[in-house]
């Protein structure tokens, strides 16, 4: 605990709890659309961003959030015009994005290009203007998948439905896209490019596997993910481990602890009331359950 | 003579260079019930999409509400009902939720949900008589119940127009009930409705007039066809007539 005296860690547990809440909120719609792994892609992309800065000596973070933002942009057009190319379209963008940004890094030659830190995170250097980016870009991001929350779940849920009730759903789509893009690039200080879509995707995997709604999915796997980077935090500076990695796994072990207790919890269920218990109506056999 | 709510001129649609629809003009007024019957594959739904603007003509146009479609805002006064509701990606949802999405279009994005939209929600699930399931998650329904959700949905945003794409196929009868009900209540208050249709059932005699669809156009527009043949048997649900044009042995034994 000592070691949180330090204004570094204080400022790498503020950076890591913020990420924790805001990933899994904005997750949670790209897991609704099928789009899980969206986040790695625009991980690679932003790496490109970070090369292009060191390169051209501005700041990486805000040259990554540029680079990602105009990389998600393009994935949402490929995305919405749905064609079949689609695939090897987002292909060529992440390969190009991660090989661009190793050979930009590698070109600028600065003495701070770690491209390590890019990669798997750095998130006890982060300064105090950092965390002043993190701290706002991560408030935007909450407050905007809040307050939107009924119309982005309309859009992700069935998009042709929320079309035909007016609502504007381009325009929703590319916000998503958007703050995908920042969601990564913040991240990026905490977790690296190569580990963010597990703080999108993996607290919302484990808290539907015990929720019935939306809204109690979300809010569950927001706590999820503040608990994951608490403790990965806490557990990488107790245990001298990458913070990083440490939060990922942290995740990961809670997702595992919710699979086992939604499993124990059936059978137990299952033993109390008997089998015979309200048989399924009868329906008739063409019926596809959507 | 009422005022026309879906005004269809000449429309054309085609899917990479397929015609699927071909010089479809349909005119359906306030008050009335309209089935859209006709074979698989012969544009039914493709009509009522391209309707909604979900399907770009080729050529002709659409008016809702005497206004062209594209410049068309007024969706609240619309409720649209899908063939089925998507997976998505495993996310649950419940079945309130899922509803309250049908207050969106009155309500806007930004406008938290009040009274009135909890009320609506309320008395939708009742329509369709899902109140005892609103909080359960959606994908634990049977698809007739599914179905029922979205027709609440639809409901919820108290509608005008109801616009529905194959409503009971593949329903359990107890839910082609509810929703005969619930379509009833709907046109007595004064909604139109156009529906897509395979099997009418429990909703005939809703029906105030029946538009069959063969291979792209239009060749019945009038009352609902009786059943002919081996299809008038009592067994036999099958009421999509066939047209005058196709091959005798499948018009009358």
């Amino acid at each position: 605990m000592e070691l949180f005296q330090y204004p570094y860690m204080q400022r790498a547990l503020i950076a890591a709890l913020i990420i924790g809440l805001a990933a899994p909120a904005l997750g949670i719609y790209l897991v609704q659309r099928r789009l899980a792994l969206i986040g790695d892609g625009i991980g690679h992309v932003a790496l490109t961003g970070v090369g292009a800065g060191l390169l051209l000596n501005r700041s990486p973070v805000l040259v990554a959030v540029i680079v990602a933002t105009l990389g998600a942009i393009a994935i949402e057009l490929v995305r919405s015009r749905g064609r079949t190319s689609g695939d090897l379209a987002l292909a060529l963008l992440f390969y190009g994005g991660i090989a661009g940004g190793v050979m930009l890094v590698g070109l600028s030659h600065s003495p701070s290009a770690n491209l390590n830190a890019y990669l798997f995170g750095s998130l006890t250097t982060i300064s105090p203007g950092d965390l002043t980016t993190i701290v706002v870009l991560g408030a935007v991001i909450l407050v905007a998948m809040l307050v939107l929350r009924p119309a982005l779940f309309a859009v992700s849920h069935d998009e042709e439905y929320a079309r035909v009730s007016g609502l504007p759903v381009r325009t929703l789509n590319m916000l998503i896209a958007i703050t995908t893009a920042v969601t990564v690039t913040i991240a990026m200080r905490a977790v690296g490019v190569l580990l963010i879509s597990a703080l999108m995707v993996v607290p919302v995997a484990s808290a539907q596997q015990v929720t019935r709604g939306f809204r109690t999915t979300m809010t569950a796997a927001m706590a999820l993910g503040l608990f994951a980077a608490g403790s990965g935090v806490w557990v990488a500076a107790t245990a001298d481990t990458a913070p990083g990695a440490s939060v990922v796994l942290m995740a990961i072990a809670s997702f595992l602890v919710v699979a086992l207790a939604a499993a124990g919890w059936r059978v137990l269920r299952r033993r109390r009331v008997p089998a015979a218990a309200a048989p399924a109506a009868p329906e008739p056999h063409e019926v596809v359950l959507g | 003579m009422n005022p026309p709510v879906i005004a269809v001129a000449h429309a054309a649609v085609g899917y990479d260079g397929r015609a699927v629809l071909r010089d479809v003009s349909l005119t359906v007024t306030a008050g009335e019930v309209v089935a859209v019957l006709g074979a698989n594959g012969s544009g039914k739904s493709t009509l009522i999409r391209s309707v909604l603007g979900l399907v770009p003509l080729s050529a002709g146009s659409v008016s809702l509400f005497d206004r062209p479609l594209r410049r068309f805002r007024q969706w609240e006064r619309i409720g649209y009902v899908p063939q089925r509701l998507g997976a998505g990606g495993g996310v649950p949802a419940t079945v309130r939720e899922v509803v309250a999405a049908g207050r969106l279009a009155r309500r806007g994005i930004l406008r938290p949900p009040g009274a009135a939209d909890r009320a609506a929600v309320d008395s939708a699930l009742r329509a369709v008589g899902l109140t005892d399931r609103a909080n359960d998650a959606v994908a634990t329904l049977s698809g007739g119940q599914q179905q029922r959700t979205l027709i609440a949905r639809a409901l919820a945003g108290r509608p005008e127009l109801l616009v529905l794409d194959e409503p009971t196929a593949g329903v359990d009868a107890a839910s082609q009930e509810a929703f005969a009900a619930a379509l009833r209540d709907f046109v007595t208050d004064g909604g139109t409705v156009l529906l897509v249709a395979h099997e009418l059932g429990p909703l005939r005699p809703v029906i105030s007039r029946a538009i069959v669809v063969h291979e792209g156009g239009i060749c019945h527009d009038g009352p609902v066809p009786e059943p002919a043949g081996h299809h008038a048997e009592p067994d036999h649900d099958h009421v999509h007539p066939h047209c005058p044009d196709e091959p005798a042995r499948l018009w009358s034994i």
